[in-house]
Order: structure tokens, then C-alpha cells, then sequence
């Protein structure tokens, strides 16, 4: 009788990292089947039409890079955050006040501004409205020790209602009445980069030169060893001398910025004005992505390109087979609990051994 | 009716749903475990109890309904923080996003094509004293003369609350003295779920009668706040709970001044909010968490 165990290793295995995420997505399938089955679908024809039918035309698959655009960036907001040390969960809210500064600024002041002036200037107000999200749980947390996780949490739905207090008051769309803020100047909207039949834009671009910047500065750079020195025991950097409060709220500020441009990057891009509900939970996603990325940039660029994909394919499984969009969300919350729990087994292997 | 009176019952009954959802996440975290699963299922069970009373006519059933749609989520929590041993953080916002995508799937699978919005006849309010301030949900007298007093007494004289606390704050020690350091962390993640989960169902079966996309609006997270507000403490927390929802009557009533015409209703129901985390900034630096938070607990 052969006897089947787990045994602790003494250091992760290096393939598990590569395989984990893809075995954690088959068994999230595996496990939201029941879902599929209760909106009376089959389960092949609805992963099929969740993962591959968007990539099987020229159009759907440049969709999946706009669906991915905001994700690459709260995702990446999330893993640095994370990997510091600084339990960021607000990168909804943080989003949202990007976009407000965004608007603000790109519908008062760029109007006669040259693109090249106007659209950096709209991305720098986006990224200072993230970090001034980011900055009070910051401050709460380095200088009276109040967990971030609370306050970070608290600050979404006050951000939410910051923007819909905005359309519903004084940013109202004086011609149609809809509760939009107005257009903004042409100067600072994001072109887009294949032509005019798909919507993908610039921000794609700056999400990738973002993440590249941010890898290399936390693998090849100082400040990104002391920042996973941080992360990883705040009390043994404080006892090699790195100074952990100021570099965690750097790293806080760092975060919120760039998922206040990832509600830059949608209003310049892809809305062109500040809309409600023009984030369908970006900020919360951006959590799935950078832990289904391993906290790591290249894995934070995988897993926003396939959940991109998750989010195209349920737009039309929705209309082609009735499985209501949602499932993407349900999908979702599965994969970041079957991922954790995965992630457990890496410092196990599993040994046959015969019994005596 | 007098502007005070009013507003006291308001704040009694706005802060009912937060008493729940305070005294369930407060049995989580004595146990060691931060339950971020709350808005999730918060927002499972004030579904899924809509839906069951709607489908039956049942309040009672709808709320039953609730309450086991609670116990099932902590008991998944329960199987990822304690027999897993994951991240809390991930884990609880993890079940929160499965748990709001859960029931906004059946919400649509359910109520497909319907052009008006699905109502109930909700519970009624008791106004057996003709006070006006006494006239209130069962749900809020069964939550301040019941559920507080019995959570406290439960949580603090029980031999069960002796454990959860064991647990939370040593589980090395509580494991040695015989007790099961897993089976009393299920015990109070279900618990205080079933506690959220009659949280939740208070808003569609006794608030609005109806089920609708931004019902819990982020209430479970003030729930989190207020445990910290609330050092751990039951009566703590639920003082907390009433100050939330006394700001929360309070910018109600501010809508109706005049002078505060042009201000965007919006940002007045920001207030209670923004109130939450001035009051954690005043009153929860260094507190002390229980001693095993967050910590998986493995025999050595």
C-alpha cells in the first residue's frame, strides 16, 4: 500500500511558481461549473466563449487590451504596495479620485495646450489624486500605527460617493442633464495607437513602461531592496537601518498614484469624461491580478491580460448563451481564494511511499 | 414629531444592522481571525434572504435564509483561514468579491427581464407604546435586549467565550489546556457570519423590502472600524455602531436646510464615513490586537 504525504520542503520549488497560476484557473473552473449549469448553459461552450472566443477576431482581442489597460495599472498599484508592506485595499477609491483630478483638470485648464503639454499635465493631476487618497491611511498608518487595511477600505465608498456628488451636483451635464461631467479638451484625450477601429490607447502603452520601471526598480535598484526588505519583516530592516516609515509611505503614495492614473488613463482614453460607474471595480480587481501575478510585474502584466480576457468573454457569453455577465466577478473572487490557497502548497511536495 | 426624538429613532434604527455586523466580526477577531468576508456577506445574505421571502412569503423564512447563507460564509472563511491557514486579508476579500458576485449572478439569473424592481412587504415596525423613539423593528429590540447582552455574556462568562478568546489570544496555551483550536475558530467564524447575515437581511426585509445593487455601501467595512472603535468589546462596538448611525441620521436631516441646499446629498452621507475614521484616528492608536491575529495556528 503506497502512502501518500505531504512533506515540507526546505526552500519553494522553483517550477511553482510558473505552474500554480494556471492550475489555480483550471480549478476555479472546475469549481464555479455549478454556476454555469444554474443559467443553463453548458460548461464548455461558456469557458469557450469565456477565454477563447475573444481572441479569435482582430477586434475582440484588442479588446482585451483595453479591458486589461486598468487592470495592468491597479494591479501593478496593488503588488507594490503589497510587496512593501502596506496593505493598500483602497485602489478603487484611490482610481476614483484620479479620475476626478483628471477631469477636473482636463476640462478646465489644458483646452489650449499642445497634446504633448496637455496629456502629461491630465496624467500628473490623475496620479496626485490617487496619492492624496493613499496619503491619509499613509499617515494614519506610519505615524499613529492605525491599520491601513481599514482606513484604505473605508475611503472606497466615500470615493464613489465624491464622484457621484460631483455629476449629480455641480459637474452635471449642463445639455444632456445625465449625471457626465462635460467633455474633455481634445487635447487631452489619449489617441489611439492601431487606428481608429479599436479603442485601445495609449494608456496600454504607459501601463507597460509603468510596470517596466517599477520591475526594474524593485529588482535591480536599492530602494527596491529595501522596500521588499520591508515588505517582507518591517523589524529586520528597521534593524539594518532602513528607515521603514518613510519608505512605507512612499510606497503608499507610490501605489495610489498609479491607480489614480489608472482613472486618468479611462477618462482620457476610453470615456472621455468622467461617467459613474465607469469603473466596474477596477481597484478590487487589481487585487485578483497582483495576487494571481505572484506580487511580481511580469506576472502582474499575465494575469491582467487573461483576466482582460475573462471580462471580454463574459460580455458575450452574457449575450450569446444568457450567463449573466457577473459570472466574470463570481470567477473572480473564486480564483484569488483557490490562488492563496495554492500558493500554501509551495513550500510542500507531495511523497509516495510505500507503507511498512 | 420632534426634530430630537426623530433623530434618536433614526440612529437606533440605522445602527442595527451595524450592531449585527459589529458583534459578528467582533466573535471572528476575539477568535484570531479578521473576517473580511463581512460586505460579502453582508450582501449575500441581504439577498438571498430577499429572495427567499419573496419566493415563499415568508419574512421569517427569508431571514432564516440569511442566516444560514452567514454560517455557510464563515464557514468557508473558516475552511481558508483555519484549515488552510491563507492570507486573512486575501482570503476575506476574496469571499467579499465571490460572495457580491454570487448573489448579483442570481440576482440577474432570478429577476431576468423584469422591468420593475421586486418588492416585499417588509417587517412592520412595533409602535405598541405610541413612543416615538420605541417605535422600531423587532430586529433592533431582539439586537440591543437580546443579542448584545447574550453576545457579551456568551463572549465573556461562557465557557465557549473563555474558549474563543483562548484561542485568539494564545492557541498554543488553549490547544495544550485541551481545547481544538480549529473547531473553536469555525465555531465563532459561523457565529458571528450567521450574526452579519441577520445584518444584512435587515436591510431588505425590515428597512427596504427590496433588493437593490449598492444595498451594503461599503456598511461592512464600518463594521471592521468598529471593532477596532470598539478595542474587541461588544458594548464598545455597538457605542460605535450608534455613532455611525447618528451621523448617518444627522446628515439625513442636514439635507433639509435650506442653507445646505447646493451641497450634493452625496457628499453629506460621506460624512459618517469620514466620521469612522476620525474617531479610529482619536481613539485606535496602539490599541492592542488580540494576541494570535492573523496568525494561523499549526501544532508544532
Amino acid at each position: 500500500m503506497i502512502r501518500v504525504r505531504l512533506e515540507q520542503r526546505a526552500a519553494p520549488a522553483r517550477w511553482f511558481g510558473v505552474v500554480v497560476a494556471p492550475v489555480a484557473i483550471v480549478v476555479t473552473f472546475a469549481l464555479t461549473i455549478g454556476f454555469v449549469l444554474a443559467a443553463g448553459a453548458s460548461p464548455l461552450d461558456a469557458y469557450n466563449q469565456f477565454l477563447v472566443e475573444p481572441l479569435t477576431s482582430r477586434y475582440t482581442a484588442l479588446e482585451v487590451l483595453v479591458a486589461a489597460t486598468p487592470l495592468l495599472f491597479t494591479g501593478a498599484a496593488v503588488a507594490i504596495a503589497f510587496r512593501s508592506g502596506f496593505w493598500n485595499i483602497g485602489a478603487e477609491g484611490q482610481l476614483l479620485l484620479g479620475a476626478v483630478a483628471a477631469t477636473w483638470v482636463a476640462t478646465t485648464f489644458v483646452g489650449g495646450l499642445p497634446r504633448a503639454a496637455a496629456i502629461p499635465l491630465v496624467i500628473a493631476f490623475g496620479a496626485a489624486g490617487g496619492a492624496a487618497w493613499a496619503l491619509v491611511p499613509a499617515l494614519l498608518r506610519v505615524r499613529l500605527g492605525i491599520d491601513e487595511v481599514v482606513t484604505t477600505l473605508l475611503l472606497n465608498p466615500v470615493g464613489l460617493l465624491v464622484v457621484t456628488g460631483l455629476l449629480n451636483g455641480p459637474w452635471r451635464n449642463p445639455e444632456t442633464m445625465f449625471p457626465e461631467s462635460e467633455r474633455i479638451a481634445t487635447s487631452a484625450e489619449l489617441p489611439p495607437i492601431v487606428g481608429a477601429e479599436s479603442r485601445l490607447h495609449l494608456g496600454f502603452v504607459i501601463a507597460i513602461a509603468l510596470i517596466v520601471v517599477a520591475w526594474f526598480v524593485f529588482g535591480r535598484t536599492a530602494t527596491g531592496l529595501r522596500l521588499r526588505a520591508a515588505g517582507l519583516s518591517p523589524e529586520a530592516a528597521g534593524f539594518a537601518g532602513i528607515r521603514v516609515g518613510r519608505l512605507l509611505l512612499g510606497a503608499a503614495l507610490v501605489s495610489g498614484a498609479i491607480a489614480g492614473i489608472a482613472g486618468a488613463s479611462e477618462v482620457m482614453g476610453i470615456q472621455y469624461r468622467l461617467t459613474d460607474g465607469f469603473s466596474a471595480g477596477f481597484g478590487y480587481t487589481g487585487i485578483v491580478v497582483a495576487t494571481l501575478g505572484g506580487l511580481s510585474m511580469p506576472g502582474v502584466v499575465l494575469a491582467a491580460l487573461f483576466l482582460g480576457d475573462l471580462v471580454v468573454g463574459s460580455t458575450s457569453a452574457g449575450r450569446e448563451l444568457g450567463v449573466p455577465s457577473q459570472l466574470a466577478d463570481i470567477v473572480q473572487g473564486a480564483l484569488l481564494l483557490v490562488m492563496v490557497s495554492l500558493l500554501l502548497l509551495r513550500r510542500y511536495r507531495v511523497s509516495f511511499r510505500r507503507a511498512t | 414629531m420632534s426634530f430630537a426624538s426623530d433623530v434618536l429613532a433614526a440612529t437606533l434604527r440605522n445602527s442595527t444592522p451595524l450592531l449585527y455586523g459589529t458583534v459578528g466580526e467582533t466573535y471572528c477577531e476575539r477568535a484570531g481571525i479578521l473576517n473580511l468576508g463581512i460586505e460579502g456577506t453582508m450582501y449575500a445574505s441581504a439577498f438571498f434572504g430577499f429572495l427567499v421571502a419573496y419566493t415563499s412569503g415568508s419574512l421569517l423564512l427569508g431571514l432564516a435564509a440569511a442566516v444560514a447563507v452567514g454560517v455557510l460564509a464563515g464557514a468557508l472563511m473558516g475552511l481558508l483561514t483555519v484549515t488552510f491557514g491563507t492570507n486573512h486579508h486575501v482570503a476575506g476579500l476574496g469571499l467579499t468579491l465571490f460572495l457580491i458576485g454570487t448573489a448579483e449572478f442570481a440576482n440577474r439569473l432570478h429577476f431576468r427581464g423584469e422591468q420593475a424592481l421586486a418588492t416585499i412587504d417588509p417587517f412592520k415596525l412595533w409602535d405598541f407604546l405610541g413612543v416615538e423613539i420605541l417605535a422600531q423593528y423587532a430586529l433592533t429590540y431582539v439586537g440591543f435586549l437580546v443579542i448584545v447582552p447574550l453576545a457579551w455574556w456568551v463572549l465573556m462568562r461562557s465557557s465557549l467565550g473563555l474558549n474563543i478568546r483562548a484561542v485568539g489570544e494564545n492557541p498554543e496555551a488553549a490547544d495544550a489546556a485541551g481545547v481544538s483550536v480549529a473547531r473553536t475558530r469555525y465555531l465563532a467564524l459561523m457565529i458571528g457570519g450567521g450574526l452579519m447575515g441577520v445584518g444584512g437581511a435587515f436591510f431588505t426585509l425590515a428597512a427596504l423590502g427590496s433588493f437593490t445593487l449598492d444595498i451594503i455601501a461599503g456598511r461592512g467595512w464600518v463594521c471592521i472600524a468598529l471593532v477596532i472603535f470598539g478595542r474587541w468589546r461588544i458594548g464598545r462596538g455597538v457605542l460605535g455602531a450608534l455613532l455611525f448611525a447618528f451621523v448617518y441620521a444627522l446628515q439625513l436631516r442636514l439635507r433639509l436646510i435650506p442653507e445646505l441646499a447646493g451641497v450634493p446629498f452625496e457628499l453629506l452621507l460621506a460624512l459618517p464615513y469620514v466620521a469612522v475614521i476620525a474617531a479610529l484616528a482619536v481613539s485606535g492608536r496602539n490599541v492592542a490586537y488580540p494576541g494570535a491575529y492573523l496568525k494561523p495556528y499549526r501544532r508544532a
